[in-house]
């Protein structure tokens, strides 16, 4: 343990690859997770999110490459590893024709709890996952928000100081989902640190640290604030047009122009900061004979950062 | 350990949860043991005979009466003509028929040889080999009744006899179920314990609670244990209800000792559980598993253990096969203790070879399963 103490860094990969056959899952991944943060794994499908988990959790073993996990190497030390981890994986995984009581009592018994601590801990998961009265239901029965705040009692039931959360809120409705981000926030403020893997770009903008995953590599890791100010070299338009698709088609074939994509109603065009600009687009389109009704420049989003950053690297 | 207590405990809550689960574990083996029980006899009685008698006399009549005196022959008809004979083959209504020429009587007075015909129907094989093999005994008995006869009448002295008696030891009235059923105990017991382990962990796959236990600290051994200790349980109490049942239902004599009969299903289960164990690794749904085991485990087991074909009338090669096959030994070891009430003493080389196959299937399937989850 001392040795944690004196480590920052809660998670640290370095040219963690993971290969199926010839496919490349995880590509030589490095990076590191600092001691109490929210880091957020983000990713399109298949990007290799999971995979990375699993090999972090001692589930799979890497292909090559090393990490450590509290200090502890997840290739010649697994079993230290697990006692210091929670994982909640992205298929719902706790056993549907128990109650939710004897889920959390099989969880705490594997994990060695007893007694007074068991009792307190028991009484914590029931309370923190909002299940107090619903004890004895069986778990098949409750709702996806209830099945997932659950999960996540069962899978710190122990108290572990690092906790791997595989897309915790995949198909949950949106006021579940924000109650469950509560419960991440809590468990980092008591110095939990927290890995967590998203489609959601708003959950993304809750984390500390976001790293983004593309076909197995790590294409960008930072804080949403500077990962945003990556684009500072675009400027970035939004535009409301009666016909976007043909505006957007226009656009994309001027040099200035690094990328168009749809948002809602309108489309974002983002351009190079030193030769695009509001007029240049109106002008651009009125050319074109396609009308438009708003135009404005805006601070980048996450997803502009994504949809921009994805589209470099799938042009290498 | 308390964590394969957890597990354990965990187990027997699901079963007893699942409503289907529970009744199939236990009222499963009982009915299987009775079903086959009946259905696996090979007794061959109430043989239906057809009879030509061209003779009509009385030496022909006691002849076809040492037949029905058996207790197997029953006649269903005399017909008039030979021809009709095989019709009444045909037909089903007869299982042999016995052709007596004319002049039996005569020829078999004065020495003459005699030719008797008898025609079997040989769509079931087995039944017809034992009819004439009874036929024959029976014929064989009568021929040295007039030899006997014949030689006291002409030098009237006593002519020492000197004939095979045959003796069944062990299962005196050759009753089909006492070889049967205990075949059909070793034979639940390894489909139950093979199975339902089986099940039991492909079902944690497919569910993903597997992923979900082994991030916890658990030694892959701890959980392999949660898993199997559960059935071996059940496999125990499987074993005394179908124990109870062959000896209760069908008579069966249990000579041997119980306890060691226990103790080396205790033997015998570690093989099932390995071979469960090793199915589980390589399938991904329970459908999977159970076709898995039927084809590569239960029916090459059930064909070469000696459990349907007795392994003496198999071809060599194969003979030699069976060596390989676990349930051979256990076969056995079951009918040695039930029927011969052996110990032991005599049954040591199958125990031996019951432990070496049950440490080396298990311990394989234990370095495979735990070889995956890496
Ligand atoms: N056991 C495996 N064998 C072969 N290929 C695999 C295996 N596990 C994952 N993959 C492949 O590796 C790639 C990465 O999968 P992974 O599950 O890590 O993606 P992900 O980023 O978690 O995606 P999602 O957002 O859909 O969960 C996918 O193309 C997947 O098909
Ligand atoms: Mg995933």
């Amino acid at each position: 343990m001392t040795q944690e103490l004196h480590n920052e860094h809660a998670v640290v990969v370095e040219g963690l690859t993971k290969r199926f056959g010839n496919f490349v899952a995880v590509d030589s991944m490095s990076f590191n997770v600092k001691r109490g943060e929210i880091f957020g794994f983000l990713g399109p499908n298949g990007a290799g999110k999971s995979t990375t988990i699993r090999m972090l959790c001692g589930l799979l073993g890497p292909t090559e490459g090393s990490a450590r996990v509290g200090g502890y190497d997840i290739s010649t030390e697994p079993d230290r590893v697990k006692e210091n981890i929670g994982y909640m994986s992205q298929r719902f995984s706790l056993y549907e024709d128990l109650t939710v009581e004897e889920n959390i009592r099989f969880y705490g018994g594997i994990y060695g709890l007893e007694g007074a601590q068991f009792e307190e801990r028991r009484q914590w998961a029931i309370e923190m996952a909002g299940l107090r009265g619903k004890e004895t239901a069986l778990t098949r029965t409750l709702s996806g928000g209830w099945k997932q705040r659950l999960a996540l009692g069962c899978a710190v039931l122990h108290q572990p100081p690092i906790v791997f959360l595989d897309e915790p809120t995949g198909g949950v409705d949106p006021v579940s989902r924000r109650d469950f981000w509560d419960l991440i926030y809590n468990l980092s403020s008591e110095g939990t640190t927290v890995f967590v893997t998203t489609h959601y770009l708003d959950e993304a903008e809750h984390c500390n640290t976001i790293g983004l995953v593309y076909a197995g590599r790590l294409i960008a890791l930072g804080s949403p604030t500077s990962l945003k100010s990556k684009l500072e070299r675009y400027a970035i338009y939004e535009v409301v047009s009666e016909n976007p698709v043909d505006a957007m088609d226009l656009l994309q074939k001027q040099p200035w122009v690094a990328e168009t994509s749809i948002f809602g109603s309108a489309f974002h065009v983002s351009t190079d900061a030193s030769t695009g600009s509001d007029a240049e687009i109106r002008r651009t389109l009125e050319q074109g004979n396609i009308g438009i009704s708003r135009i404005q420049r805006i601070s980048p989003s996450l997803e502009d950062v994504f949809i921009q950053l994805i589209a470099e690297e799938s042009e290498k | 350990m308390k964590a394969v207590r957890e597990l354990l405990s965990k187990e027997f809550l699901q079963i007893r949860r699942d409503k289907r689960m529970l009744p199939l574990i236990l009222l499963a083996p009982v009915v299987q043991v009775v079903l086959l029980g009946y259905a696996a006899t090979v007794d061959v009685k109430n043989i239906r005979l057809a009879v030509y008698d061209a003779d009509r006399s009385s030496a022909s009549r006691s002849y076809v009466e040492r037949f029905t005196a058996t207790g197997y022959f029953t006649v269903i008809g005399y017909v008039d003509d030979p021809r009709e004979l095989g019709a009444v083959l045909d037909r089903g209504g007869a299982t042999l028929a016995v052709h007596i020429p004319r002049h039996f009587a005569r020829d078999v007075g004065t020495g003459r040889p005699v030719r008797l015909q008898l025609l079997a129907d040989g769509s079931d094989a087995n039944t017809a080999n034992i009819s004439l093999n009874y036929a024959a005994q029976i014929t064989a008995g009568y021929a040295e009744s007039i030899v006997t006869e014949r030689l006291a009448r002409i030098g009237g002295i006593n002519v020492p006899r000197v004939s095979a008696e045959t003796r069944i030891w062990y299962n005196p009235d050759l009753r089909s179920a006492n070889y049967m059923v205990p075949g059909v105990v070793a034979l639940i017991l390894m489909i139950i314990t093979t199975t339902f382990s089986a099940a039991a962990i492909v079902r944690e796959k497919e569910a993903g609670t597997i992923e979900q236990i082994l991030v916890t600290p658990i030694k892959p051994f701890q959980f392999i244990l949660g898993k199997l200790l559960p059935f071996t349980i059940i496999g125990m109490v499987e074993v005394g209800l179908v124990l109870g049942v062959a000896v209760a239902w069908f008579n069966v004599p249990l000579r041997g000792s119980v306890a060691l009969l226990f103790g080396l299903c205790g033997l015998f289960i570690l093989t099932t559980l390995g071979l469960g164990l090793f199915v589980s690794t390589i399938s991904r749904t329970q459908q999977q598993a159970m076709m898995t085991a039927q084809f590569f485990i239960f029916f090459p087991f059930l064909f070469l253990s000696g459990f349907t074909f007795p392994i003496d009338n198999m071809p060599p090669v194969i003979q030699t096969l069976t060596y390989g096959i676990p349930l051979r030994y256990f076969i056995e070891i079951v009918r040695g203790l039930f029927l011969k009430g052996v110990g032991l003493e005599v049954l040591w080389p199958q125990a031996l070879a019951l432990l070496i196959f049950g440490v080396g299937i298990l311990g394989l399937s234990v370095a495979g399963f735990r070889k995956r989850l890496g």
